[in-house]
C-alpha cells in the first residue's frame, strides 16, 4: 500500500479536474487572444472557470482575480509592487509580516530589507499564531502593507484573519494574505474578511501545478509584475494557460463543494490518526484541533530525528514531510518549530502529516500501524531517547 | 547553477546501497553492559558525542581488553538521520579488532569510504559528509575516556574542515606554496569546504571557529607582509632575501632610489648638485642599465663622467648588485 500524507506540499489532481482540462490541449488549443475561432472557442470555458473562481472565494464582480503561475508569483507580485508603488515612489517605508510565512513572502520581505525597507516580523505564540495586539502596536503611519498568511503550511494553524483585516481597515493599511493552505480546506470569503490581496494556488486543492491566482479588491491599483501584453486586463501579461485555468476553476468548484466533507470526514480521519499517535508516549502536536485546518498534524516524535522517520515511512510506502534538519538541502531545523519557541531538541523531531479528501480510512489505519512500528524501531536506535535523564515538560 | 542543479533531486537518491541497507538494518546497533564486559574479560567504555538540539547525537560502546588495548566489541546508538545511523554503524564495525590507538586514527573519510558501493562513487552526497564526522568524534571521546585523557590530545592540529579533515596548518601551507587567491582554489587543492560547506563562511550548517574566507584573507595578508618585509630588509641591509636582479623594474627603481637617497644624494647636494634616475633597462647581457641625469652644479662638472660616476656605480654595486651599470645622459 502507498499512502500519500503530504497534501500540504501538493495534491493529486482530481480526475474530474483532469477530464475538464483534456480538450484544451489538442482540440481547442488556440490562443484565446486571437480573433479567429481557434482562439475564441475556449472563451466559454475560460469564463466558466472565472465564475468558479469568483464564486469559490465569494468575490464581487468589481474585484479582480488575476491568474498567475502560482502563489509564489502572486506573493512576490504584491510585495514587490507595493514596494514600487508605495515605498520607492511614495512616502511609506514599512511592511509587517510574521515569522512563519512561506518563503515566498518571507524571502521577498528579506529582499526588500536589503533595499532599505523596514520589515517587522511578528512573533508567534507556542501555538504558532501571531497576536493581534502585536500587530496593532507594529502598525505606523508609514506602514505600506501587512502580509499575514491565512493558515500555516507546517502547523495548519488558522490565523485571526478577520480581526487582522478589521485592524488594517481601521488603520488604513493594505492587507495581503497568503491563503494557499486555506483555500479548499476551510471557507474563504472575501466579503466577510477585509483583504485587499489574497494569493492561492491550484495544486493545493486538487488542481494542476503551475497555476494560481491573486485576488485584488475592487480595482485596487498595483503595478504589474509581468509586463508585455494586455492579458488579464493589463494586470498580468503572458498567454493564458487555458487548460490549467479551466482545471483550476473546476478544482475550486469541487473544493468548495467538498468543504463540509473536509470539515467532517477529513477532520475525522485526521483526528483518528492524531489520537492514535498521541497514544504513543512522548508525542506532541502543535496547536489545538479546532484552531487548525482539518487536514494537518505537525507532531514532534521525541528522540527521533525527522529525516530518519521520513525514511522509515517511505520504506513502507508512506509519503510525509518535515521541514527539519537533514531533510532539506539547507540542513536546518524546522523554522516553524523554532518560531513557536519549541525546545531546540524538538525542532529536529517534527513530522508533518497532511491528509486530503482522497485519503481513506484504510490508509489511515495502515499509516497508524507503520508509524507506531517506525517509532519503536527508531527509538531503539536512538541514543537520546533511552538515556534522556528526564523527560521534557513540554512547552507546546 | 547548471543543468544538473536546476531541478534538484532527492538526496536519498545519492545514498549508496550499503548506506541504505545499514539504515534499514544496522548491524552494530545496541548497547554493551558491565555484564558483557565481565563475560568478555574487558573494560566497558561508553562515550557520547553531539546533542539532540544540533540534530545529531551518537553514543558508542566499547569493550576493551586492557592487556592488549584491543577493542573486542563495539555497539552504537544514534539520534540522527539515516546516514548518521549508517555512519555510526560503520564506525562501530571499523573499531572492532583494532587497538584503541589504531581506532583513534579512523577518520570520517574512512567511514564514508567503507560505505561506498564502488570505490569511485561517494556513499553519501556532500551535504551528508558531516554525519560521518560524528563517528570520528565519538571514537576520540571513547579513546579519551579509556586512556583518561582529554579528547583534544588526539588532535595534533586545528581542524578547519571536519568533513574532509583538513587542518589549519595544511590550508595555510597550501595557500602559500601555491599562491592561492580564492576559496574555490583552496577547496580544489584540499577538499576543505567541499562537503557541508559550514567552514567556508559564517552562517552555514554549524558555527565554526575558523572559516576559509578568514584564513585566506589572513594568510594573503601574511604573505603580503612577508613580501614587503623581505623587500624592506633588502633595501635597508642589502640582504639577499630577494635578489636584486630578480626584481621587477619598478622594485629595482625603488631600491636604487633608496640607496641614492641615503648614500649619494647628500654628497651631491652639499656641492650644489643632484641627479635623477630617468630609466632602468635590462642590458641584455645580464646588466641593469640605469640612465641618470645630473642636475644643478653636477651637470657639466668634469668628474661627473669619471670619479663621481664610478663612485655612484660602486656604491650601487656594493649595496644592491654587481650587475648595475650607470649611464649618464
Amino acid at each position: 500500500m502507498r499512502v500519500y500524507l503530504d497534501n500540504n506540499a501538493t495534491t493529486i489532481v482530481d480526475p474530474k479536474v483532469f477530464a475538464e482540462m483534456v480538450p484544451y490541449f489538442c482540440q481547442m488549443y488556440g490562443n484565446p487572444n486571437s480573433l479567429h475561432e481557434f482562439g475564441s472557442e475556449s472563451h466559454p470555458a475560460l469564463r466558466k472557470a472565472m465564475d468558479q473562481l469568483y464564486a469559490g472565494i465569494n468575490a464581487s464582480d468589481e474585484d479582480d482575480i488575476v491568474i498567475t503561475s502560482c502563489a509564489t508569483e502572486s506573493n512576490n507580485w504584491v510585495i514587490k509592487s507595493i514596494y514600487h508603488d508605495y515605498i520607492l515612489n511614495g512616502d511609506k517605508d514599512h511592511i509587517i509580516t510574521s515569522e512563519v510565512e512561506h518563503p515566498a513572502v518571507g524571502a521577498s520581505c528579506k529582499f526588500l530589507e536589503s533595499l532599505g525597507v523596514k520589515v517587522t516580523y511578528l512573533p508567534v505564540n507556542t501555538d504558532g499564531v501571531i497576536s493581534v495586539e502585536d500587530l496593532k502596536n507594529a502598525i505606523t503611519d508609514t506602514t505600506a502593507l501587512v502580509s499575514i498568511m491565512w493558515a500555516n503550511n507546517e502547523t495548519g494553524m488558522i490565523f485571526p484573519i478577520e480581526e487582522i483585516g478589521a485592524i488594517c481597515k481601521e488603520r488604513g493599511v493594505l492587507f495581503h494574505t497568503d491563503a494557499v493552505q486555506a483555500v479548499g480546506k476551510i471557507p474563504v470569503d472575501v466579503k466577510k474578511v477585509n483583504v485587499d490581496f489574497l494569493s492561492f494556488s491550484a495544486h493545493k486543492f486538487h488542481g494542476p501545478k503551475g497555476i494560481g491566482g491573486l485576488y485584488i479588491r475592487n480595482g485596487q491599483p498595483l503595478s504589474p509584475f509581468f509586463h508585455g501584453g494586455e492579458h488579464m486586463g493589463g494586470r498580468r501579461s503572458g498567454t493564458l494557460n487555458v487548460p490549467s485555468i479551466v482545471g483550476m476553476g473546476k478544482a475550486m468548484e469541487l473544493a468548495v463543494e467538498a468543504l463540509d466533507f473536509e470539515k467532517n470526514n477529513v477532520r475525522r480521519l485526521r483526528d483518528k490518526l492524531e489520537d492514535a499517535l498521541l497514544q504513543i508516549p512522548e508525542m506532541m502536536v502543535v496547536g489545538t484541533k479546532e484552531q487548525r485546518v482539518p487536514n494537518t498534524i505537525l507532531i514532534s516524535v521525541k528522540g527521533i530525528e525527522g529525516e530518519a522517520m521520513l525514511w522509515d515511512l517511505n520504506q513502507n510506502g508512506i509519503g510525509a514531510s518535515t521541514g527539519s534538519a537533514c531533510a532539506s538541502e539547507a540542513l536546518e531545523s524546522n523554522p516553524v518549530m523554532e518560531a513557536i519557541g519549541a525546545e531546540a531538541d524538538l525542532a529536529h523531531t517534527a513530522l508533518r502529516l497532511s491528509l486530503s479528501r482522497f485519503t481513506t480510512e484504510a490508509e489511515i489505519d495502515f499509516a497508524i500501524d507503520v508509524i507506531q512500528k517506525a517509532v519503536v524501531r527508531l527509538r531503539a536506535i536512538s541514543s537520546t531517547y533511552a538515556y534522556a535523564p528526564e523527560w521534557h515538560v513540554s512547552k507546546l | 547553477m547548471a543543468k544538473n542543479s536546476l531541478i534538484g533531486g532527492s538526496i536519498w537518491e545519492e545514498y549508496s546501497q550499503k548506506v541504505q541497507d545499514l539504515m534499514n538494518h544496522p548491524q552494530n546497533m545496541g548497547e554493551l553492559t558491565e555484564e558483557d564486559a565481565k563475560n568478555m574479560g574487558g573494560k566497558l567504555i561508553i562515550a557520547d558525542f553531539g546533542a539532540e538540539s544540533c540534530g545529531d547525537a551518537v553514543r558508542l560502546y566499547w569493550i576493551v581488553d586492557e592487556a592488549t588495548e584491543v577493542i573486542k566489541a563495539a555497539k552504537f546508538k544514534s539520534f540522527g538521520c539515516g546516514t548518521a545511523i549508517a555512519s555510526s554503524d560503520t564506525m562501530a564495525e571499523l573499531c572492532i579488532g583494532k587497538t584503541v590507538s589504531e581506532a583513534v586514527k579512523i577518520t570520517n573519510i574512512d567511514v564514508e569510504k567503507a560505505m561506498r558501493d564502488t570505490p569511485d562513487v561517494p556513499a553519501v552526497p556532500p551535504q551528508k559528509m558531516h554525519c560521518s564526522v560524528m563517528a570520528y568524534d565519538v571514537i576520540k571521546a571513547a579513546a579519551a575516556s579509556y586512556k583518561g585523557v582529554d579528547a583534544a590530545s588526539f588532535e595534533d592540529d586545528i581542524i578547519v574542515c571536519e568533513c574532509a579533515r583538513v587542518s589549519l596548518g595544511t590550508i595555510k601551507e597550501v595557500i602559500k606554496i601555491n599562491n592561492l587567491k580564492t576559496v574555490e582554489e583552496i577547496t580544489n587543492y584540499t577538499k576543505a569546504g567541499a562537503f557541508c560547506k559550514s567552514c567556508i563562511k559564517p552562517g552555514g550548517h554549524e558555527a565554526r571557529e575558523y572559516y576559509l574566507v578568514d584564513i585566506l584573507r589572513d594568510t594573503r595578508a601574511e604573505m603580503e607582509h612577508d613580501h614587503l618585509l623581505a623587500i624592506s630588509n633588502s633595501k635597508i641591509e642589502g640582504s639577499n632575501t630577494v635578489n636584486f636582479d630578480d626584481l621587477t623594474i619598478v622594485k629595482k627603481f625603488q631600491q636604487i632610489e633608496a640607496v641614492i637617497d641615503e648614500n649619494i644624494r647628500p654628497m651631491l647636494v652639499m656641492d650644489g648638485g643632484n641627479l635623477e634616475i630617468l630609466d632602468i633597462k635590462e642590458g641584455g647581457d645580464g646588466m641593469s642599465d640605469v640612465y641618470i641625469r645630473y642636475l644643478g652644479a653636477c651637470s657639466g662638472c668634469a668628474s661627473s663622467s669619471t670619479g663621481t660616476l664610478f663612485a655612484i656605480e660602486a656604491v650601487l654595486q656594493e649595496k644592491l648588485s654587481k650587475n648595475i651599470r650607470i649611464l649618464p645622459v
